[in-house]
Order: structure tokens, then C-alpha cells, then sequence
């Protein structure tokens, strides 16, 4: 189980303290399939940030397995099996698609290995398997490389994908959905950010965060209805793109 | 030939040639300042400088089509110097790799220095292919020190691509390139190079396009780490209807110093040249997202740097 317990996250602009997330208190069960949505600049990637220890909370804790992790490292959550997919995937200039899924993966992967994740997420692995990450990729190619990552990590027991549908056409939507039933199957702890209604449809469970709390968590069935009412006039959940 | 080297010096030649035993055809193998072996193919001639200068003339001849010719430097012994001559000779419409490059082990006191001067001059519709590999060790307190300079001249469609790559090792480096491209010649640099305790390089190119249509692009790679110093020039002259184009990318880590100065004179107004250069540290992100996978802080630094200089 991960639990976040009044986790709260400031910045010093100037004189003023903004705050970008306040008193987070939230529990999210083994193996359930969690979905974060609200509106740009809500929290969402911050929240993301904070349990993958990239960022600190200026206040709060973070309990993984009953393991306080609030001050663990980057690389320690890893090894305890946190995974995180970002909004942003980086580009690297020199290291190859099919190191980086070894890296991933913990092990020199073959290039037959390196192939089964991407075709995982709808690349044809062939065009891909021999390229750099770099700026050469386009943003939907670099995304799903990114999602492939996470799939190529062993230990994973809770993985976090930032906004995953981003820059990802129809058809590997559909190979997307997939994916996450497929983790869900293997009994991962998933928990995703994002406005698609076909993603928002897979989940045990949905957190509505805006303005740094948490609006409203309950169960798809319920929610759904709810957040297109909330949403009124604004369309964000008909799957239009977060900046 | 193998026999007469010991085993860190059988490493060395390794290192910088990839050789473990003597080649097929033409090649000159250089130890300690005299020729451990050389060997003359049918088309590629190797002869001892004839003028008293240290060095060798290589003579390729005309139409010499996938040859690959190795002239390696090593040095084992402590305080010793050298200044050597090579000239390279490439018949027209020959297509051929050279392999040279210097390895220095120094467990002494005293300093050890190689200066090599290798002048090409590529006959039309000739290409060549150049690679250079600096390396140092050595446990003693004595200085590793290497000054190539590279002297090319292409005629008429001629072609030479030139990797040169110093990774850790050599205490301080000038090197120098000069080149001239005459009509629809080419000129291709690919140069990696990573300093680090409280070495220095100096790294100086000036390509003259002359020729109508001729091109070149000067890329360099650069890591500095520790206190290491770093200077880059790069000068690419515009004398005719040309490309240009230079590229630094250098990472700066620690307390190191990096310079690029990229010049780019246009004595034409049909000559296009563009420089780019950039100097920074290792994104953060890129440290976060190979964490992120498990990797420490420093594994995943060894990683980006492998990667940046691959
Ligand atoms: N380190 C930071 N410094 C200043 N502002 C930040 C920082 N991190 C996030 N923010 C701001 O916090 C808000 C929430 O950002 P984010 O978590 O990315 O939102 P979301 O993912 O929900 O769109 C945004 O207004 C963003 O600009
Ligand atoms: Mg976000």
C-alpha cells in the first residue's frame, strides 16, 4: 500500500509562498488501478514527482509498504519497485533505445528482449531498436520508448505514467489500454495521470485534484457522471491535450 | 613482433590500433622512438624519411581501393621525446583507412612527449578515412604529453573523414588540424575528447575551403571533468561557393574550464557557414530518468558521458 500522509509542497516566489499542493492525504491499495485527473497546473505531476522522490515535500510523509520512504533517494524507490513514466520523456544524446531498455530492465537486453517491449507499446521494434533517444524521435515515438521503460523494469511493484496518452494516435491507444490491463493482470499497483475518458474508464478508483487538494476520490460509476458536470463548459476530460 | 612486446605494451597497441598481431599489408609499428616492424603492400609503399628527419613517406598509389594502412605509436619508456614526420601520399581515386594513433605508458619521473606532424595530400577522387586514438596511463609522476598536427590537403573530389579521440590519460594536448578543399572536396571531422584531474587540451582547427562546392563539417565531442582546462577553436574559412559547418558540444563537470571560439569568414559571398556551440552540464533530467531506473547518481553521470562521447 502507498500512503501519503498530509503531504504538502511550497515555493518562495519572491516574498509570497505558493502553494502548489496542500495536506494530500490519500491511500492507494495493492494492485488497484488508480487514475489522477483534474486540470492543468492542479498538482498532478508534482504529486507524481514527490512519491518518485524527485521532488521533497516541504512538509508531510510517504509510507510504501509500510517503509517510511519520505527521505529515500531517486534510485532507492526504484530498487523498492517504484516506476515512473514522465510527462516529459528526456532525450539523451548517444545512448540507444536498446540501452535504455537495458538499463531499464537491469540486464544487457537481446535485441529480440529489447523488441518484445516495443511492440508492447505499438512501435514496430525494427525501425526502432537500433536509434538513439534523442531529438531525432518524434514526442508520440519518445512517449511510448518511455512507457516501453517502464514495462522493461522487473521489480516494479507501483508505476506511475504521467499523462501516458499524450502525442499517441488511435490505434496504439488501443494497445496503450493494453498495457495497463496487462500490468493490472500481473498484479502491478498502477497509478496514472490522465484526462482520456477511455483511461479514466479502467480505473478502481479516481482522484479529482485541483488547486493542490484533492477534490473528490471514489469509484469510476460514480465519478465519471460527476466530473462532466464539474467540468461544465470545459472539455478537458473529452481527452484534449494538457500543455 | 609480438613477442618482443610485454604485456601492458601489447595492451597499449590494442588500445589505440585494435591490433593484437601484425596486420595484413602495409603498416609501420613505432616503439620507443624506433620501427618495432613495418611492412610495404603492393600498392602501399612505407619508407623511412629520407630528407633526416625523424618519420616515415607513405605512398599510396593510384586506384588503391580498400586497403587499410596501420602506422601506431607506443612509448613506454620514461623522459623519452619525440618530433616525427609523416607524410602521406594518396594516388587519385583510391579509397583507403588509416589507422594511427599514440599510446603512452609512463610509470617514471620524467616527462614523455610525442609530437607527431602528419601531412596528407588526397588525390582527386580519393577517399580517406583517418582515425586517431591518444591514450595515456601510468602510475609515475612524470607527464604524458601529445601534440599531433594535422596538415591535409584534398584536391578535386577528394574525401577524408577524420575521427580523432582522447579519452583521460594525456597530461596536455595541443592539437593541431589545418586543412584546404578544392572543388567538390570534402572534409569531415569527428573529434571526442574527455579531460579530467588537472590535464589540458588545446584543440585548434582551421579547414580553408577554396574549391567550388567544397564542404567540410568539424564536430566536437568534449567532457571536462576535475580542473581540467579546455580550449576549442574552431576557424572555418569561406573562399570560394562552400558549405561550413562546426559544432562544440561540450560537458563541463566539477571545477573544470571549457572555451569554444568558433570563427566563420566568409571571403565569398556564395560561401555559407554556420557554426554552433554549446557548453553545459549534464541536464538534470537526464540524471533523474536513470535513476528513475535504478541507477545511482554517478552510474548514471558514467552513463550520459559514455553515451555523449560514444
Ligand atoms: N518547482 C516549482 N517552482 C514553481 N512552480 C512550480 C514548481 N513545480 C510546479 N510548479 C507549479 O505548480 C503548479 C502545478 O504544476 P503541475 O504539478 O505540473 O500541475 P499538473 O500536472 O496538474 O498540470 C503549476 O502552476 C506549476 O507551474
Ligand atoms: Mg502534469
Amino acid at each position: 500500500m502507498l500512503e501519503l500522509k498530509h503531504l504538502s509542497f511550497t515555493v518562495n516566489e519572491g516574498k509570497n509562498t505558493k502553494h502548489i499542493l496542500s495536506d494530500i492525504n490519500l491511500s492507494i491499495n495493492d494492485k488497484k488501478t488508480v487514475v489522477i485527473t483534474g486540470p492543468n497546473g492542479g498538482g498532478k505531476s508534482t504529486l507524481a514527482k514527490i512519491i518518485m522522490g524527485i521532488e521533497k515535500p516541504s512538509s508531510g510523509e510517504i509510507f510504501f509498504h509500510n517503509k517510511n520512504i519520505t527521505d529515500w533517494s531517486i534510485t532507492q524507490r526504484a530498487n523498492y519497485g517504484i516506476s515512473f513514466a514522465f510527462q516529459q520523456p528526456v532525450r539523451f544524446k548517444g545512448i540507444g533505445v536498446k540501452e535504455l531498455l537495458s538499463l531499464a530492465a537491469g540486464n544487457e537486453l537481446s535485441t529480440k528482449g529489447a523488441c518484445e517491449y516495443l511492440a508492447e507499446v505499438g512501435l514496430c521494434a525494427a525501425d526502432y531498436v537500433g536509434r538513439d533517444v534523442d531529438t531525432s524521435l518524434s514526442g508520440g515515438e519518445i512517449k511510448r520508448i518511455e512507457i516501453a521503460t517502464i514495462l522493461a523494469r522487473k521489480n516494479t511493484q507501483l508505476a506511475i505514467f504521467d499523462e501516458p496518452e499524450a502525442g499517441i494516435d488511435l490505434w496504439s491507444f488501443q494497445k496503450l489500454i493494453q498495457v495497463f490491463e496487462k500490468m493490472h493482470e500481473m498484479h502491478h499497483t498502477i497509478l496514472i495521470i490522465s484526462h482520456q475518458e477511455r483511461i479514466l474508464n479502467i480505473a478502481d478508483e479516481i482522484i479529482l485534484i485541483a488547486n493542490g487538494q484533492i477534490q473528490q476520490v471514489g469509484k469510476k460509476d460514480v465519478i465519471i457522471p460527476q466530473l462532466v458536470s464539474i467540468a461544465g463548459s470545459c472539455n478537458i476530460y473529452k481527452g484534449v491535450k494538457d500543455q | 613482433m609480438k613477442q618482443e612486446l610485454n604485456h601492458s605494451e601489447q595492451k597499449l597497441l590494442k588500445i589505440i590500433s585494435g591490433l593484437t598481431s601484425l596486420p595484413n599489408g602495409a603498416y609501420n609499428i613505432r616503439f620507443n622512438g624506433t620501427a618495432l616492424a613495418r611492412s610495404s603492400s603492393k600498392n602501399i609503399i612505407i619508407a623511412k624519411k629520407s630528407d633526416g628527419k625523424d618519420g616515415i613517406d607513405i605512398h599510396i598509389r593510384p586506384g588503391t581501393k580498400n586497403e587499410t594502412v596501420y602506422i601506431p605509436v607506443i612509448m613506454d619508456k620514461s623522459g623519452h621525446t619525440e618530433l616525427v614526420y609523416n607524410d602521406f601520399y594518396i594516388g587519385e581515386n583510391s579509397a583507403v583507412t588509416i589507422i594511427a594513433g599514440c599510446g603512452i605508458d609512463n610509470c617514471g619521473n620524467q616527462d614523455s612527449q610525442h609530437d607527431g606532424i602528419h601531412t596528407f595530400h588526397i588525390g582527386k577522387n580519393s577517399r580517406v578515412k583517418y582515425l586517431e586514438k591518444h591514450f595515456g596511463e601510468g602510475s609515475g609522476s612524470g607527464e604524458r604529453i601529445m601534440n599531433p598536427t594535422t596538415i591535409v590537403n584534398i584536391a578535386e573530389n577528394g574525401y577524408m573523414e577524420m575521427e580523432t579521440t582522447q579519452i583521460r590519460g594525456i597530461n596536455s594536448t595541443k592539437r593541431i588540424t589545418n586543412a584546404r578543399v578544392a572543388a567538390k572536396g570534402t572534409f569531415i571531422v569527428k573529434e571526442k575528447l574527455l579531460t579530467h584531474a588537472a590535464q589540458y587540451a588545446e584543440t585548434a582547427f582551421q579547414v580553408d575551403l577554396d574549391g567550388c562546392d567544397s564542404s567540410t563539417n568539424v564536430i566536437s565531442r568534449a567532457v571536462a571533468q576535475d580542473k581540467s582546462r579546455q580550449l576549442f577553436t574552431a576557424k572555418i574559412y569561406g573562399n570560394n561557393k562552400c558549405h561550413g559547418h562546426s559544432e562544440c558540444d561540450a560537458i563541463i563537470m566539477n571545477n573544470a574550464h571549457i572555451t569554444a571560439v568558433p570563427v566563420i569568414k566568409a571571403n565569398d559571398p556564395n560561401a555559407t557557414l554556420v557554426h554552433e556551440a554549446a557548453i553545459g552540464k549534464i541536464a538534470n533530467e537526464q540524471l533523474i530518468k536513470l535513476m528513475s531506473l535504478g541507477l545511482t547518481e554517478k552510474e548514471a553521470e558514467n552513463h550520459i558521458i559514455t553515451g555523449f562521447l560514444k
